[in-house]
């Protein structure tokens, strides 16, 4: 049992130099991997925001808003409803647009479609667009963040 | 009197460098000459337009300004105020694209010629890398003008490598510098493009030259007596004159193409506008992209674009390890599936990319 553990002496200076040349490699590879990863910015998530006036937006048309630092988009459905869902695609992270002619959301990047309850009804697109809420205080649109 | 001044130089040198050994090689070193030779034309175009990257990327490197305030502003400032700016810029464009087509044009070439069998793993290996730093260096260049098409394109790409299983939130979060595409992006691909892939590609490439140099060129297996029987091109001056005539080819296309179809700025980017219709990336990107269009949202219960990026990664995986995977030749044996799988890659990229094209 004892012999099974004994190490040479060489074996064992081996080791450590081993050990010591691996242990410093991973400290300088460590604030590396650290620093070239970027801080959290701390962001105040703004639950609610004004997207827009009352009477800006005519039926069947779609404005960009700025919700925090994402874009959300505000619809006016061809019926005149107001809706706002988050503005980027579900597929691979492109601005969505409202496209009067099609009478939907669109977005260019890979031909997704959304109908204007925010599902994804063609092309890549594999989940549909969060929803938002809108109100109207007095002159404003507000959009808030469904908690 | 010039050529004795070269020779005291020389003499020189030799004394100090023992420069003989590379002058027998040179004297020495020959090209094969079969029915195939001129398919060792493209990896020298690769390498001069590489080379006019480094000196044309140099020169604008002395007016861009990195940061998303002032990026978009700079280019335009090369392109309309300074002298030869928009030629300057408009080489660095065309010749960043004819280098991606040399290089694909020179992988393919090496690729049916079998060229990757032993003894010359390595240098397919290099050059395969040397492929991807290309298109890297492709993708970082082409966010620096910040312009609309630029930004969507590195938000697509970078929400790929977002996808990649396991250490898909640590390479978003190290390409973007953050969570979205912002300035800190800007910055990260500038740096990249500059430092980071200009360091690695010359590292690669010295190496890629030096194994050519050291193995010579391979002849493909279906040319092999008639190389035997024939001696061969002495490369210089035999071979180094007509590779300088394939350069100044080059360089005519290349100055045809700048000058007469000056590389475009577009639109300045704004993170709360609207994906611009008809958006594209660059054309090598060109068949992923419409590959992923044409993928329905789910396949068999998964994400679309998920399948999509496993089919490419596997299949650019078995492209890489073309050399283990080809047993057949490394045998020194032809392997006609291999050239199928090959021909319809090819036809499967020529379709994509055309329908890219053409589809709305």
């Amino acid at each position: 049992m004892s012999a099974s553990w004994r190490i040479g002496r060489r074996s064992f200076v081996d080791l450590l130099l081993g050990g010591g040349v691996i242990g410093s490699v991973v400290s300088f590879l460590y604030p590396v991997l650290k620093f070239v990863m970027p801080p959290a910015v701390a962001e105040a998530m703004d639950q609610s925001v004004v997207a827009g006036k009352v009477g800006e937006l005519p039926p069947n048309s779609g404005k960009i808003f700025k919700f925090g630092r994402r874009p959300g988009l505000l619809i006016s459905t061809p019926s005149g409803e107001l809706r706002a869902y988050d503005g980027i695609c579900t597929h691979l992270n492109c601005t969505v647009q409202y496209r009067s002619d099609f009478g939907h959301i669109w977005c260019a990047c890979h031909n997704g479609h959304y109908d204007t309850s925010g599902k994804n009804i063609s092309g890549p697109p594999p989940r549909p667009l969060e929803r938002y809420t809108v109100s109207i205080r007095g002159d404003d649109i507000v959009v808030s963040r469904n908690s | 009197m010039l050529s004795s001044l070269g020779e005291r130089v020389f003499h020189w040198l030799d004394e100090r460098l023992d420069l003989q050994p590379i002058q027998r090689f040179v004297r020495e070193k020959s090209v094969p000459s079969h029915r195939y030779s001129w398919c060792y034309f493209f990896g020298g175009a690769t390498l001069f337009f590489f080379m006019i990257q480094v000196a044309t990327g140099v020169l604008l490197l002395l007016y861009y300004k990195p940061t998303a305030e002032a990026a978009f502003e700079s280019v335009r400032f090369i392109m309309t105020e300074v002298s030869f700016g928009w030629l300057i810029r408009s080489l660095h464009s065309w010749s960043a694209n004819l280098m991606v087509l040399a290089a694909f044009l020179h992988m393919a070439t090496v690729f049916f010629m079998r060229a990757y069998r032993k003894p010359r793993e390595l240098t397919w290996y290099t050059g395969a890398t040397l492929l991807l730093l290309a298109m890297g260096f492709g993708f970082s260049g082409y966010l620096l003008p910040w312009n609309e098409l630029a930004f969507f394109a590195t938000r697509v790409g970078t929400d790929m490598a977002g996808k990649v299983p396991l250490v898909g939130r640590f390479l978003l979060e190290f390409l973007r510098g953050g969570e979205d595409v912002t300035g800190a992006t800007l910055t990260r691909f500038f740096g990249f493009h500059v430092a980071v892939l200009p360091m690695m590609a010359t590292a690669l490439i010295l190496f890629h030259l030096l194994a050519i140099q050291r193995q010579g060129m391979s002849v493909p297996l279906s040319q092999k007596e008639a190389s035997t029987t024939n001696a061969g091109m002495p490369f210089f001056p035999n071979y180094f004159l007509r590779e300088l005539m394939g350069w100044a080819i080059a360089l005519a296309i290349l100055a045809a193409l700048a000058s007469l179809f000056p590389w475009e700025l577009g639109e300045e980017a704004d993170a709360f506008a609207p994906a611009p219709a008809g958006i594209k990336p660059e054309w090598y990107f060109v068949f992923m992209f419409q590959t992923l269009k044409l993928l329905p949202a789910t396949v068999a219960g998964v994400e679309g674009e998920l399948v999509g990026l496993l089919a490419f990664g596997l299949a650019g995986l078995a492209w890489f390890f073309v050399p283990v995977l080809d047993i057949r030749s490394s045998r020194e044996e032809p392997s006609r599936w291999l050239t199928l799988m090959g021909v319809a890659a090819l036809l499967f990229i020529a379709i994509m990319t055309l329908l890219g094209y053409v589809m709305p």
